[in-house]
């Protein structure tokens, strides 16, 4: 299924989870948040909330700013 | 130039901390809060951290890059500096509130520096998105530190939403134009019941002693020192600017005055 990931467009397969994702770019959990389709998801909830087709998923974290 | 101390300047320690800066109910004991934008490493970003004796520091929220080298979130932690994290990029209340949920989510925190800009050019915030954004987030529970205009009237609005300070510009973040307005400053002083920090357009470190002689109760700045030639010895002279101008402040300058007035007694 297409999901866009961070802006890119991605084939991931079916029942993917949102700490799959997360695992997938990144070593480190700690400073992380995550949206699907604009609505956050909070960390206790990653390994249980699958993504679907078309969602858009950003995973974000602190970096230097301001 | 008013010799007034504000309500603020005269709150009591409650961490020990002599003359804190108290913000929502915590007590900071250096009124210098760091920007980490425009570091030219992390190595020296961290140096002139120490070295300002910050103990907040902003942060912005941007998607995880494979590419990027070390995190600024372990050099705070590693530090005991606090995170603050910023809205910057955003252009509306809606865009602003979603980072700083997702920012809440990230760094485990409710406070949250808010910046909703009008334009790319001059980043100048803008007033209706921005107060819709700060009523919203003080209702969702945040404590929310404005990036405002030196306007009193807009200042006073976000005091009244519930904000935890006001943070009005000096002149635009990362001009180095100093104090363009310092009359409006001490307007927004005067009726702050809140922290005022003065934020962005600092150039060099008389100008943050001058915020601070304003009445100001505390400066954020960032390119001032990260941009400078020598980052770590710029942040200890904002350091030593800050400490100054508010010792100025408390001190009470003596009036300006036309002509002379002697100094010594007149001769017999």
């Amino acid at each position: 299924m297409d999901v866009i990931i961070n802006g890119e467009r991605r084939d991931l397969a079916p029942h993917t989870t949102v700490a799959a994702v997360v695992d997938s770019l990144t070593e480190t959990t700690t400073g992380i948040a995550v949206a699907v389709n604009d609505e956050v998801v909070p960390k206790a909830s990653w390994a249980d909330t699958e993504v679907t087709e078309n969602d858009r998923v950003d995973v974000l974290t602190a970096v230097q700013g301001g | 130039m008013t010799t007034q101390v504000t309500a603020t300047e005269n709150t009591t320690a409650t961490t020990g901390v002599r003359d804190p800066l108290v913000i929502a109910g915590h007590g900071f004991g250096s009124r210098l809060i760091m920007g980490t934008g425009g570091a030219p490493s992390l190595h020296i970003l961290e140096e002139a951290l120490t070295a300002s004796g910050t103990e907040m520091t902003t942060v912005a929220m941007r998607r995880v890059s494979t590419q990027t080298e070390g995190s600024v979130w372990d050099v705070l932690r590693r530090n005991g500096i606090r995170p603050l994290p910023n809205t910057a990029g955003c252009f509306t209340a809606t865009e602003a509130l979603r980072t700083a949920r997702l920012a809440r989510e990230a760094l485990g925190t409710e406070w949250v520096k808010l910046e909703v800009v009008a334009d790319e050019r001059t980043l100048l915030p803008d007033p209706v998105e921005l107060l819709d954004a700060a009523e919203h987030l003080v209702d969702d529970g945040f404590i929310v530190l404005p990036y405002t205009n030196d306007d009193p009237v807009l200042a006073r609005r976000l005091e009244q939403v519930g904000c935890a300070a006001v943070m009005p510009l000096g002149s635009p973040i990362g001009s180095g134009l100093g104090i363009r307005n310092p009359h409006n400053i001490e307007l927004i002083v005067e009726q702050a019941g809140v922290p005022v920090i003065l934020d962005a357009g600092i150039g060099t470190a008389s100008e943050a002693a001058l915020a601070m002689e304003l009445g100001c109760d505390a400066v954020l700045l960032a390119s001032a020192v990260t941009r400078a030639h020598e980052p770590v010895l710029m942040a200890s002279a904002m350091r030593d600017a800050v400490t100054a101008g508010r010792g100025a402040r408390l001190a009470g300058r003596i009036p300006v005055r036309r002509y002379a007035e002697a100094s010594s007694p007149a001769p017999e």
